[in-house]
């Protein structure tokens, strides 16, 4: 177990005030096949910046080739991808896994791990050890750094995974099913320490979810997909006040907007 | 382990050696075949003690070490390529896997005539049969490195050179050792029966059938023993070396 539950993410003094929440992610005509059979047609989206997009769909619908086709790990067929104009190529991104067991390296120690994308982006041994000593203060871990991550629990590791995934200061964090290998307990603690960490850096996130709860718990918007050839069926707004908590859960706008995805799914399953 | 655990270790060799002694002292099997346990120990460790079996002991161990070392040397860099490129392997599959299935024993004719009787020829089958092993196991390792920490590495910008110094070499690793192990048993084998067969003047392979034609039965079974010592404690240092280096291994 992590030492204590509740610990709170130190500030991090933010340089100005928060940045204009514009589009960032541009999604532009993207095409995806699989065999025969199409997945992605023509398919456009636009993602903003600083806020946490939950993507939730019925199965097969293609939610993890998205973000993976965002994130570079699978190959479109046609489309394009910026970020903030860009092109991935010129722009840091992290990737959460949801296995982490197969994602983290076990011949490396967890800290090894976290430093490795620094390592890769060519900082030198001291930036490395200061960004790593600057997450383990902001994470407040309470379990030895040193260890391999073999040695860790599942909520342990995933922990190291996020913050691996942090490291290099990345623009957009991907998580895919994050908390579908963990149990409840260390789903509840990595969900708020997410929440946590995106309020302290305001980092745009991007998460695969099949828990609508957590989907809409975690999100500014939730991004609802259509059976394949998939497309977006809606883009749900849940603006509710962070540091959400379990409170949030009862208030009656989540209930309603969690209802109100659920209605737009069920619809979209049955077609 | 616990005593309870080590004491469970040694009911079988104190069984087989119960067995061995009712065998001999209840005349089951014929004297002149199965001499007794106790004159066998005795056989052996006076041939220990006198050095009369050192050096075949040495250069039995010898020549497979230099067979293993010649395997290994070839039959990693061989195997990370063939690994990394599922087009080249898929076009060699069939000769790796139809040589491995050769007994290299039916190829010492071939090898006596290429490098003539020396002790390379022995050593040259015995590398080549435990290269096939070498590479197959090394390859195999590469093939099946965990797709979720390449895409990982590769998430965070490595490079193709980086991906594959970082990440899918240590993926090999713990199949590579596996190889390496099974190698080494490969080429003691091939050793001892070449050292049996096609002209040697030391060896244990040599001595095991030395004392077999003087019916020096005592000799033999106490040869036969000393090789399995040597093949025993081998797999021993690698287990060792393999549990020290690839420490994640089945974790």
């Amino acid at each position: 177990m992590i030492a204590q539950p509740e610990t709170k993410l130190r500030p991090v003094p933010a340089p100005e005030q928060a940045p204009p929440r514009q589009t960032y992610i541009t999604v532009r005509g993207l095409s995806k096949r699989f065999g025969g059979s199409v997945l992605y047609e023509s398919f456009d989206l636009d993602l903003p910046q600083g806020r946490i997009t939950s993507i939730f769909g019925p199965n097969g619908c293609g939610k993890s080739t998205l973000i993976n086709m965002i994130s570079g790990l699978t190959p479109v067929d046609a489309g394009e991808i910026l970020f903030d104009g860009k092109t991935l190529r010129d722009t840091t991104i992290g990737y959460v896994f949801q296995n982490y067991r197969d994602a983290l390296m076990p011949w490396k120690r967890a800290i090894d791990n976290i430093k490795y994308p620094l390592e890769i982006a060519r900082k030198s041994k001291a930036e490395c050890s200061r960004r790593a000593d600057e997450l383990i203060a902001s994470f407040d871990i309470g379990f030895d750094l040193h260890r391999y991550p073999y040695e860790l629990s599942g909520g342990q590791q995933q922990l190291v995974s996020i913050m691996r995934a942090l490291a290099p200061h990345p623009e957009v964090l991907f998580l895919d099913e994050p908390f579908s290998a963990l149990d409840y307990e260390m789903t509840l603690f990595i969900r708020d320490k997410l929440q946590e960490i995106f309020v302290a850096t305001g980092v745009t996130m991007l998460l695969v979810s099949h828990d609508l709860e957590e989907a809409v718990y975690l999100a500014d918007h939730v991004l609802l997909l259509t059976k394949r050839p998939t497309r977006v069926a809606e883009n749900v707004r849940f603006t509710a006040p962070r540091t959400r908590n379990a409170g949030t859960l009862s208030t009656d706008y989540f209930i309603q907007t969690k209802a109100h995805c659920l209605e737009i799914f069920q619809r979209e399953v049955r077609k | 382990m616990n005593r309870a655990a080590v004491s469970i270790a040694f009911v079988g060799p104190v069984l087989l050696l119960a067995v061995w002694w009712l065998a001999f002292d209840a005349q089951w099997v014929n004297h002149k075949l199965l001499p007794s346990p106790w004159s066998t120990v005795q056989s052996l460790w006076e041939s220990v003690v006198s050095g009369s079996m050192t050096r075949d002991f040495l250069s039995t161990l010898n020549r497979t070490l230099s067979a293993f070392a010649m395997a290994a040397a070839a039959g990693i860099p061989v195997g990370i390529v063939l690994g990394s490129n599922q087009k080249v392997y898929r076009s060699i599959e069939f000769l790796v896997d139809f040589f491995r299935s050769t007994p290299a024993t039916a190829m010492f004719p071939l090898f006596l005539l290429i490098f003539g009787i020396g002790d390379f020829a022995k050593i040259a089958v015995a590398a080549f049969a435990a290269w096939l092993v070498v590479v197959f196991n090394v390859a195999y390792g590469v093939m099946n490195a965990r797709q979720t920490r390449i895409l990982a590495a590769r998430v965070m910008g490595a490079s193709s050179l980086r991906v594959f110094r970082d990440v899918m070499f240590f993926e090999s690793l713990p199949q590579t050792f596996v190889g390496l192990r099974m190698a080494a048993s490969v080429a003691l084998v091939v050793i001892i029966v070449a050292e049996m067969f096609i002209g040697s003047s030391d060896g244990l392979g040599r001595r095991i059938i030395d004392s077999q034609q003087v019916f020096d039965l005592q000799q033999m079974y106490a040869s036969i023993i000393a090789s399995g010592i040597m093949g025993y404690g081998m797999n021993l240092i690698f287990l060792g070396i393999e549990k020290w280096l690839v420490h994640w291994s089945g974790k």
